[in-house]
């Protein structure tokens, strides 16, 4: 076994701990504190397969923004929402199952894919990812309409955050 | 023997290798001694930072400053970990026990982390990854966590108002910084710091002012150092996040503060001023080492003079100056030099020549001057607002007819 699969193998037990731990944590502080730590795996993961971009990304925007806005919600709350009640209801097997059963789709229709078992292909250390990545979405043959949509729709929430938090004058 | 660290490297690469021991364990382990002697080189310097801090401050102050433990009182820093070592170690009742211990280790762990792509010299450095610039903000957005982290497991109030007010700051702080950041990508043509050293035939500082400035000011901001230090406000929230901490706990954070300041100064030199560029650098690169510290050094000295020279400021206020001047000047900014650069290099990545610099700068100096301009005339209307006449409060007369009719 090579150093990268035993740091693919510890990363992936880490990222799925945390992941059960941010639904079974009765703090919800801590269940947050928990999510950080899953959204890291992710990028780790991302960095395990050469996409370094993606992995810094996936840091910035969902632990450097959107996991500190959810703890900052969180704390302005009263003793972090503890939940003392059962975390079971009476379907839970019902969702078991629906989750085991999508689960065993997803594997099996991904082990039909031709590209399951080909090996990644060596990426050679000097090619610029970014720059091409920065390209293809300014590329009028690649993906410029969506990202003219997203960022129209990132304007429309931004203008409505100031419309909402604007104060009014009586 | 210019470069003493990669011939130690390869000489215990070959001593490892004739060990027995297979080429891929080797490279892991050598990794990992780097990262060990890289952290413990910082942490060292940081050790020397609290007399340094010490030491200028009382010279800002108009004092000696420490003078009576060895040579200049450069033997009161270890005097000052002993202190810290043997104090006791107090954990709040109904403060959250994990939480409360990982929070200090976070905010030193994170500082330690960004040394990790800063290059000291042509040959020495920990990683040359593409992307570079974004991982020095996404590792300054998990020190904020840290702080959060520390003041909610503290069980204070006072603890609570510092890490919210370090999360209005940081979320604002972060925009104009992204964006400024930008600036020196586009003049480099790359993301990897090695590269925007590499392009700096003439330091991005001649090329781009504003945006070093900027920069400068939302890293200060970041560290949470005065002026913009609200987030441990001494005469408003007495400590702030780490008002429940002590011993050595209370020292990874000040620890982590005084090297976060040293690691942004390094981070500033490099993306502006040349980073290890400096003579014979090419030649000698341990000389880079020296010319970076120095550069380093410069810039945490201005920190300093600016944190020990201006009051701090109000928190709407903070947060106006970065939404309302430093975000729309950065926007500005960027769009300018993106299309200047465009305009003057085109698509390749063209050397940087003598009158791309002059225009530039040019362009920096006409957007600094309407920039003034607009201030002014801002505050010329605030001040006739303000010395207008004032809405003068007043009580309305009651009517004692009808109140005498009533009864």
């Amino acid at each position: 076994m090579s150093v990268i699969q035993l740091i693919f193998l510890i990363t992936a037990v880490i990222t799925l701990g945390a992941a059960i731990m941010v639904v079974a944590a009765r703090n919800l502080v801590h269940a947050a504190l928990w999510l950080i730590l899953t959204l890291f795996g992710v990028a780790v993961m991302f960095g395990l397969l050469s996409a370094p971009f993606f992995a810094v990304v996936q840091v910035v925007i969902y632990i450097g923004a959107i996991s500190i806005l959810m703890i900052f919600a969180i704390m302005l709350t009263r003793r972090g929402l503890l939940d003392s009640g059962s975390q079971f209801n009476k379907g839970w097997w019902v969702a078991g199952l629906l989750s085991l059963l999508s689960f065993t789709a997803l594997v099996w229709m991904l082990s039909t894919w031709e590209g399951f078992h080909t090996p990644l292909p060596e990426l050679s250390r000097d090619t610029d990812f970014v720059a091409a990545l920065g390209a293809q979405l300014v590329n009028p043959g690649g993906y410029v309409l969506p990202f003219e949509v997203a960022s129209i729709l990132l304007l429309a929430a931004l203008i409505g955050a100031v419309v909402v938090a604007w104060e009014k004058k009586a | 023997m210019g470069d003493p660290v990669n011939a130690i490297a390869a000489w215990l690469r070959n001593l490892l290798i004739g060990l027995g021991l297979s080429p891929g364990l080797t490279t892991v382990l050598l990794t990992a001694l780097g990262v060990l002697v890289m952290a413990t080189f910082v942490t060292v310097i940081d050790i020397l930072l609290v007399w340094v801090e010490r030491k200028v401050v009382a010279r800002f102050q108009d004092r000696l400053g420490p003078n009576r433990l060895g040579p200049f009182g450069l033997i009161q820093p270890i005097a000052d970990v002993i202190k810290l070592l043997i104090k006791e170690d107090i954990t709040p009742r109904g403060a959250d026990w994990f939480v409360f211990n990982l929070a200090p280790i976070m905010a030193l762990a994170t500082v330690l982390l960004m040394w990790a792509v800063i290059p000291f010299a042509p040959t020495i450095l920990g990683a040359d990854i593409n992307v570079a610039v974004l991982y020095i903000v996404a590792v300054g957005a998990l020190g904020t966590l840290g702080i959060i982290m520390a003041g909610w497991s503290s069980n204070n109030k006072y603890a609570l108002l510092g890490a919210f007010r370090t999360v209005a700051q940081m979320v604002s702080y972060e925009v104009p910084m992204v964006i400024v950041l930008l600036v020196p990508v586009i003049l480099a043509r790359s993301m990897g710091l090695q590269a925007i050293v590499d392009s700096q035939s003439t330091w991005f500082f001649f090329l781009a002012p504003i945006a070093a400035l900027i920069f400068l000011i939302t890293s200060i901001a970041e560290l949470g150092r005065a002026p913009f230090d609200i987030n441990e406000a001494e005469s408003e929230i007495v400590a702030g996040f780490h008002i429940e901490y002590t011993g050595m706990k209370f020292g990874l954070f000040y620890a982590g503060e005084l090297l976060h300041a040293l690691t942004v100064s390094a981070v500033f030199s490099t993306l502006f001023l040349g980073g290890w560029r400096g003579p014979f650098a090419d030649q000698v690169p341990i000389l880079g080492v020296v010319y970076l510290f120095g550069k380093a050094f410069f810039i945490y000295w201005v920190i300093m003079w600016i944190k020990y020279s201006f009051p701090r400021l109000r928190i709407d206020h903070m947060l106006g100056f970065s939404w309302k001047f430093l975000t729309p000047l950065s926007l500005v900014l960027v769009i300018a030099t993106a299309v200047l650069d465009k305009i003057l290099r085109g698509t390749g990545n063209a050397p940087i020549a003598f009158p791309y610099v002059l225009l530039q700068l040019g362009m920096n100096l006409v957007i600094a001057a309407a920039t003034v301009i607009i201030l002014r005339e801002y505050a010329r209307i605030e001040r006739k607002r303000v010395a207008g006449v004032r809405p003068v409060a007043t009580a309305i007369e009651p009517d004692f007819k009808e109140l005498v009719a009533q009864e």
